[in-house]
């Protein structure tokens, strides 16, 4: 509809053509009277007259040519000014008028000041054409009694307040009412009860812990539920980890597990699986009411998992993305055919088209044969193994002795691991598998993504992330008076990494020549990468 | 056990029973949202039936005043005039038509008048006049209805700018005035302005055609925090047709832009984003200013996603206004207030703002903006046949003197189509 009057530009081209045809004709705009009049006049003057009306007529051929239809619209305003004073709307429109007269003044737009006055009185005169027509249909129409609107039609001025910009007081105004207005989402289509979260988490006192626990930490703080974290650790409780975990102002149950954690993957992955039965006992015995996230310290999590979880009414299952690829060099080769039959790297419940299980999602570890990593530390993919227990989430209550409608093909917890079996994955807590929820969009929606990233075995990480002693100055800055020093690295390391700076100094200075000219000899630089 | 005690138990069962529904049904909560009930003016009649409320009498005209239009232009099928051709299907399969001219209570003419599209796709109202003349002339030569009452009782849809003026500049189409023939009849229109010359008295006031489907694949899911505050995408200055500015929607459009375009709260621009409709179901408040004509389809995007509309057009009539109590919906901004708007919206109190929130969430309120195909109840088919119900039992069906000049109008007009 805006749009619409697209062919209007031309009529408006035609209409200024034309009235500056008029105005050529006549010396007046689209007012043919004045024309007539003096066409009229001339026929019937004396010559003298005749050549005042030509060089009138040639001014405003020169004035329409430059100023254009303001020109032809000024001269009809000026000469139709006096129906303004009997209109019967001057004084509503005048007021109009004179608040749109005032912004035009301050409007930052860029209007010379001929144009302003022209809008000046323009704008006061701008209702008459349009009134009196109105006027007149109004008469016409059978309807009795239009009374005038005081919305008018034609130029009005653009109102811009002395200072557009945000008041701080509206603005926090504004923030109060969208936090307000999200609230009350939430009430309406939210979670209508929020359970606790019970996050249980096996972890051990290692370089990465730091760079792990910190992650999840943060990803546990961000959880709008109240939630309770449930961490195991492997060798005793260590002061490194307390205090870790005493920083994340959550609420923490930190359980000793007597036994270390050994540096084989496999060994490990079950030492893992007993820390977490382990944790489970623990919530059986306290009586922890909510639901359970295995949250593994290397695992990465979604905030939509903890929204989804709080669906579960027994034992559900997500979808978690597996990233097995390190990004080393040995990296299984695989043909086109392969990865297009390859499978998605996703462990996850399969269901039917009626949103039924009916199996399981797990991730291919063929390709992987043979190259992954047996002990912690090597550079190899670490891939997981079967299910991983971070796809599974349960009712706390599902646990404990006594229970409200606690479903029988759930097993006793006492009955599970106890002989020393191996737990594989949390399926074996159950009788009948089948009855697991799928949940995340029937598995659709991956929840999380599982990970194993541990430091190398050879890297030399400092003790507790602390740097003791300082770091002494081990590769020289180019272009400094410091000494060259004994380096701590072989001199062919050395070497390298001179010759690497030197290639990306180079590069930058190409780009920045000028400034690295004139910087002299004595400054101190830093190492520009 | 007496008779008498277990009668007694079971009066009580009865009205413990009794209790507890009432106190289901005046908590009223749904799915676990709270709406409210909708109550214009003319009480609370969004989701009356029309059918055995009315009878219509649909014309049969000749294809070259509808199916060949549309044959010749598909595109009037989708651009926002598109409401006359679906009101006309919808009439043809509906419960409330009738093959029986005698006992119908309105007669309703079928004549695409906006369907006669440029290159571009904007409707060219030239010869509108001309083909409404002549479908009129066609009906009050082939049935007698149209001279027994001059049109008192049919009615007419004409979605263009201006209704029934016929002109996309309003100066022009005030100039026109609404077409002679159409004096005495009832038109259903868009565009409604109070006190001005393209509306009638007794007009039925529509939402403009907005694609249902097209808005139902764009839903996001509704616990999505709304974070904009307010949002808008559009046109401020026309620099094609209003170069110097202040013409194109009275300057109030521009004046929009240069208050807020430093201000962080408001999210407006030109652009035209591939997530236009999510982002407006992230919004609290949609503005829904004039254009070169007061209204737009942005007022039924707006309540479809449950954005509160904020109105800056200075007396605009919006559609079903007997109906659906907009002034409780909408925030009303005047033209000159335009400046003041972040005061004016930060000022709200909380409570008017949720109970806006309640009511747009009232589903009737989505449904009665939207021309769904096939129709469905409530839907603004339902409305306007409510609207038509409403206006029964005709009064002044026969005035005696005859009222219609058949020759006034320019001469333009006056041409055979």
């Amino acid at each position: 509809m805006m749009k619409s009057l697209l062919p209007q530009s031309q009529l408006r081209r035609s209409a200024a053509a034309a009235a500056a045809a008029r105005s050529s004709g006549g010396g007046a705009a689209s007012g043919g009277a004045d024309g007539a009049g003096s066409d009229g006049g001339a026929g019937g003057r004396v010559p003298a007259a005749s050549t005042f009306w030509f060089l009138l007529h040639a001014l405003c051929c020169l004035v329409s040519l430059f100023l254009g239809f303001r020109f032809s619209r000024l001269l009809f305003v000026l000469l139709f000014s006096t129906t303004a004073l009997y209109s019967s709307t001057s004084s509503s429109s005048s007021s109009a008028v004179l608040r749109a007269t005032t912004t035009t003044t301050t409007t930052t737009t860029t209007t010379t000041t001929t144009t302003n006055t022209i809008t000046l009185s323009f704008a006061a005169t701008a209702n008459p054409p349009p009134s009196t027509s109105v006027n007149y249909s109004a008469l016409d129409s059978a309807a009795s009694g239009h009374t005038q609107s005081h919305v008018v039609v034609g130029r009005h001025g653009i109102r811009i307040r002395p200072w557009p910009h945000p008041d701080p007081v509206e603005v926090m105004r504004a923030h109060r009412i969208m936090e307000r207005v999200q609230e009350e989402q939430r009430r309406w289509y939210g979670v209508k009860e929020p359970r606790q979260v019970l996050v249980v988490t096996p972890t051990y006192s290692r370089a990465f812990q730091a760079l792990h626990l910190t992650g999840l930490l943060h990803s546990l703080r961000n959880v709008p539920y109240p939630l309770t974290w449930i961490v195991v650790e492997a060798g005793g409780t260590t002061n490194a980890t307390a205090s870790l975990l005493a920083r994340s102002g959550l609420t923490i149950v930190h359980i000793p597990f007597p036994d270390r954690m050994p540096r084989d993957w496999a060994d490990r992955h079950t030492t893992e699986n007993r820390m977490r039965l382990h944790a489970l006992r623990v919530i059986r015995e306290r009586k922890m009411d909510g639901v359970i996230v295995f949250a593994d310290d290397s695992n990465v999590h979604s905030m939509e998992l903890f929204d989804e979880v709080q669906k579960v009414q027994w034992m559900g299952a997500v979808s978690v993305g597996i990233l097995a690829h390190t990004g080393t060099a040995d990296q299984p080769r695989l043909s086109e055919e392969d990865k297009q039959n390859m499978p998605l790297p996703v462990q996850g419940p399969a269901c039917n088209s009626s949103g039924q299980l009916v199996g399981w999602h797990t991730f291919n570890s063929l390709p992987f044969a043979g190259k992954t990593a047996t002990v912690v530390g090597e550079a190899a993919p670490v891939l997981p193994r079967g299910l991983e227990w971070a796809g599974f989430v349960l009712n706390s209550r599902m646990l404990w002795k006594e229970a409200e409608g606690k479903p029988d093909w759930v097993k006793d917890l006492d009955a599970v691991g106890e002989n020393g079996e191996e737990i594989e994955n949390p399926l074996t807590l159950l009788n009948d598998p089948s009855s697991v929820e799928p949940l995340g969009n029937c598995g659709r929606k991956v929840l999380l993504w599982w990970l194993r990233v541990e430091a190398r075995a050879d890297s030399k990480f400092p003790q507790g992330w602390v740097i003791q002693p300082p770091l002494e100055v081990v590769v020289p800055a180019k272009r400094t008076p410091w000494p060259e020093t004994t380096a701590a690295l072989s001199s062919e390391l050395l070497d390298t990494k001179q010759d690497q700076e030197d290639r990306r100094l180079s590069r930058t200075n190409r780009s920045s020549q000028s400034r690295s000219t004139t910087k002299r000899k004595g400054d101190v630089q830093g190492q520009q990468n | 056990m007496p008779l008498a005690l277990l009668r007694l138990r079971l009066r009580l069962r009865l009205l413990l029973l009794a209790l507890a529904l009432l106190l289901v049904a005046s908590s009223g909560v749904a799915s676990g949202q709270d709406t409210e009930r909708i109550e214009g003016s003319a009480g609370d009649v969004l989701e009356d039936d029309p059918v055995g409320r009315l009878k219509v009498y649909v014309y049969e005209l000749p294809t070259k005043y509808n199916k060949k239009m549309v044959a010749k232009d598909s595109r009037c099928l989708s651009h926002m005039f598109a409401a006359e051709i679906f009101m006309h299907r919808f009439l043809l399969s509906s419960a409330i038509r009738t093959v029986n001219p005698e006992e119908a209570d309105w007669f309703y003419t079928p004549v695409y008048t906006t369907c006669d599209l440029t290159p571009w796709g904007h409707p060219l109202p030239f010869k509108s006049p001309r083909i409404m003349r002549s479908a009129i002339q066609f009906v009050s030569s082939h049935w007698p209805y149209w001279n027994r009452t001059e049109g008192a009782d049919h009615f007419f849809v004409v979605p263009h700018d201006f209704g029934a003026c016929f002109h996309y500049q309003e100066e022009k189409a005030i100039e026109r005035g609404i077409l002679p023939l159409l004096r005495r009849a009832t038109l259903v229109q868009t565009f409604g302005q109070k006190d001005h010359v393209c509306l009638k008295e007794g007009s039925i006031n529509i939402p403009p055609y907005a694609p249902p489907q097209k808005m139902k694949t764009h839903l996001v899911p509704p616990e999505t925090p709304r974070s904009i505050f307010v949002y808008f995408r559009g046109l401020f200055y026309d620099t094609a047709n209003d170069p110097e500015g202040g013409y194109y929607a009275r300057g109030a459009r521009a004046s929009v832009w240069e208050n807020f375009k430093n201000n962080p709260l408001f999210d407006i621009s030109t652009d035209h984003p591939p997530t236009y409709y999510e982002d407006m179901q992230r919004s609290i408040f949609c503005l829904c200013p004039l254009g070169w004509a007061p209204w737009s389809p942005r007022l039924v995007e707006a309540v479809v996603f449950g954005c509160i509309p904020v109105i800056i057009a200075d007396d605009i009539v919006l559609p079903f206004a007997d109906a659906i109590p907009w002034d409780e919906i909408g925030v009303f901004v005047a033209e000159d207030d335009v400046p003041k708007l972040d005061t004016i919206l930060t000022s709200i109190p909380m409570e008017v703002i949720l109970r806006k929130q309640r009511l747009l969430a009232n589903p009737s309120m989505k449904q009665a903006m939207l021309f769904p195909q096939p129709a469905q109840p409530g839907d603004a088919f339902h409305q306007i046949l409510n609207g038509l119900a409403r206006k029964l039992p005709h009064h002044n069906l026969n005035s005696g003197h005859k009222v219609l000049n058949w020759t006034q109008g320019p001469l333009g007009d006056l041409k055979p189509w």
